[in-house]
């Protein structure tokens, strides 16, 4: 319990000055987890909007398939990503194992499947609901896929986000991956687990605290965002 | 711009859906000038026909043809308001927008067609109020103004008045008549005496999917020539 106290105590302090090593962490968190959350929604979305809207053989296989791969353990995305990479992988030659982009890539192929999954599902939805009109007002396919994502654009907000959340949440991946190198490719999960196993436990408490509050931000602002706030009379 | 699309032909137009003749061999021609109003039964096929007419459904059997074209979907030159219209999830104003930023007409042009459809259907003080919180009334006159603004030179209207109270129902009316008289051809369907009465210049009824008639709209009321349509306009008045 003392032991306790005085970690948090010691987090407290590491927080309000901002102490460099803990800054580097969050910054590269951070970085790390957005761009694989850009990438994932840039392929994601649209990937969606295609699957809600056209039909082709083999599109259930597709969707079924998405579907499960949004349970894919983050150490098996790790441990595939990692063969890929590694020396004498199908990438090996680019060097990239260890580095903050392979901890990106496994990220967004976390995140690709929840996104384009949940995208799929919300429109999907909307198109049941507005294939007729929007035909009718003379849409064009590609037409119809950006209206689509357009009005459907706060619930996929949330997909994006949730898939943030997972991102930077997640330990497995980027610890295969990235290999947890200080001053290179620690992270705030990589971190934690690392200063908990050593007994350190105040820096693993302040990375703890600002993890909860990253997430508690990025729901804030989603909520904030949301129209349908103001409808309320 | 009148004249150029229509008439409209209807030769031989059978639709079958799951075996069942929802749409049976209807053979009509539609001209530019009166206001049309489709009657008939609950189920009689009129929504299918107006779907039929404006192209978004093929028939099974014969052929619909504008101005002698076979095969030819005038899109750009006619509209349809659904009978449940599906406004998108922006403002009213986007709304109207919308299908003309989908022909390409350029922001500024857009900004005044948009909003001179919407101070003609009374929506201007609305114009930036999100369009999912509209009345049902509000949202089937932004329907139509969105249709207004396309210039079309054929409106399909579907039970533009369905849900609307007697209020709502009378500025609809005169709002066709505004876009009518403004010469636009309009198609509608109804199945209340008392707004073909007020409106229409011509009457097409149909009965399980078949036409039954087509005449003058004060003719057809007075003196229906067909058991059918006797039977219904009676029926109606008992109720
Ligand atoms: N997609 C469809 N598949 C199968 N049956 C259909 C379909 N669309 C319509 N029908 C049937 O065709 C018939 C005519 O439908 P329609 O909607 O044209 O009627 P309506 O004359 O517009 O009736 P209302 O006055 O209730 O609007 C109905 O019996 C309906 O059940
Ligand atoms: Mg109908």
């Amino acid at each position: 319990m003392n032991d306790f106290s005085s970690g948090l105590l010691d987090a407290f302090r590491l927080i309000v000055t901002l102490d460099p090593d803990l800054v580097e962490i969050i910054w590269l968190t951070i970085r790390v987890s957005l761009l694989a959350v850009t990438i994932a929604a840039c392929i994601g979305l649209p990937l969606g909007a295609v699957l809600a809207i056209t039909r082709f053989p083999g599109r259930t296989a597709v969707v079924v398939a998405l579907n499960s791969l949004m349970g894919l353990p983050p150490v098996v995305v790790g441990l595939i990503v990692y063969m890929a990479l590694s020396r004498v992988g199908p990438f090996g030659v680019l060097g990239l194992l260890f580095t903050p982009t392979a901890m990106v890539i496994a990220q967004t192929l976390l995140v690709l499947p929840i996104i384009a999954a949940v995208s799929r599902q919300v429109l999907s939805d909307l198109w049941l609901e507005y294939r007729e009109q929007l035909i009718s007002l003379g849409a064009r396919h590609s037409q119809s896929i950006a209206t689509l994502i357009w009005d459907a654009r706060y619930q996929l907000m949330t997909a994006v986000l949730a898939g943030f959340g997972r991102a930077i949440a997640e330990v497995g991946a980027v610890m295969i991956v990235g290999g947890n190198i200080d001053h290179a490719t620690r992270v705030m999960t990589t971190a934690i687990a690392l200063e908990t196993s050593k007994g350190n436990l105040s820096l693993a408490i302040g990375l703890g605290a600002i993890l909860v509050c990253l997430a508690l931000i990025v729901n804030g602002a989603l909520f904030l965002l949301h129209p349908r706030r103001t409808v309320t009379p | 711009m009148s004249g150029r699309i229509l008439p409209l032909a209807l030769e031989g137009v059978t639709l079958k859906i799951d075996g069942r003749r929802l749409i049976d061999k209807i053979t009509l021609t539609l001209d530019a000038g009166p206001l049309t109003v489709v009657m008939g039964p609950n189920g009689a096929g009129k929504s299918l026909l107006m779907r039929l007419c404006h192209g978004l459904i093929k028939p099974t059997k014969g052929s619909i043809t504008w101005q002698g074209s076979p095969g030819v979907w005038p899109g750009e030159r006619q509209t349809r308001v659904f009978q449940k219209p599906v406004v998108l999830r922006r403002s009213v104003l986007a709304n109207v927008e919308y299908p003309l930023k989908l022909r390409g007409v350029d922001a500024n042009e857009r900004k005044v067609r948009a909003r001179e459809a919407l101070e003609r259907t009374g929506l201007g003080d609305i114009a930036m109020s999100p369009a999912r919180v509209l009345s049902g009334g509000e949202q089937q006159k932004l329907a139509i103004a969105r249709a207004w603004a396309m210039e079309p030179e054929v409106l399909f209207l579907d039970e533009p008045t369905a849900n609307l109270d007697p209020a709502g129902t009378r500025d609809v009316e005169d709002l066709v008549r505004a876009v009518h008289g403004a010469g636009t051809k309009i198609i509608m369907t109804s199945h209340r005496t008392d707004q073909v009465r007020r409106l229409a210049s011509e009457v097409v009824f149909i009965h399980k999917g078949r036409l039954i008639e087509k005449g003058p709209a004060d003719a057809f009321l007075d003196t229906p020539q067909s058991a059918e349509a006797r039977a219904y306009l009676s029926g109606e008045l008992l109720v």
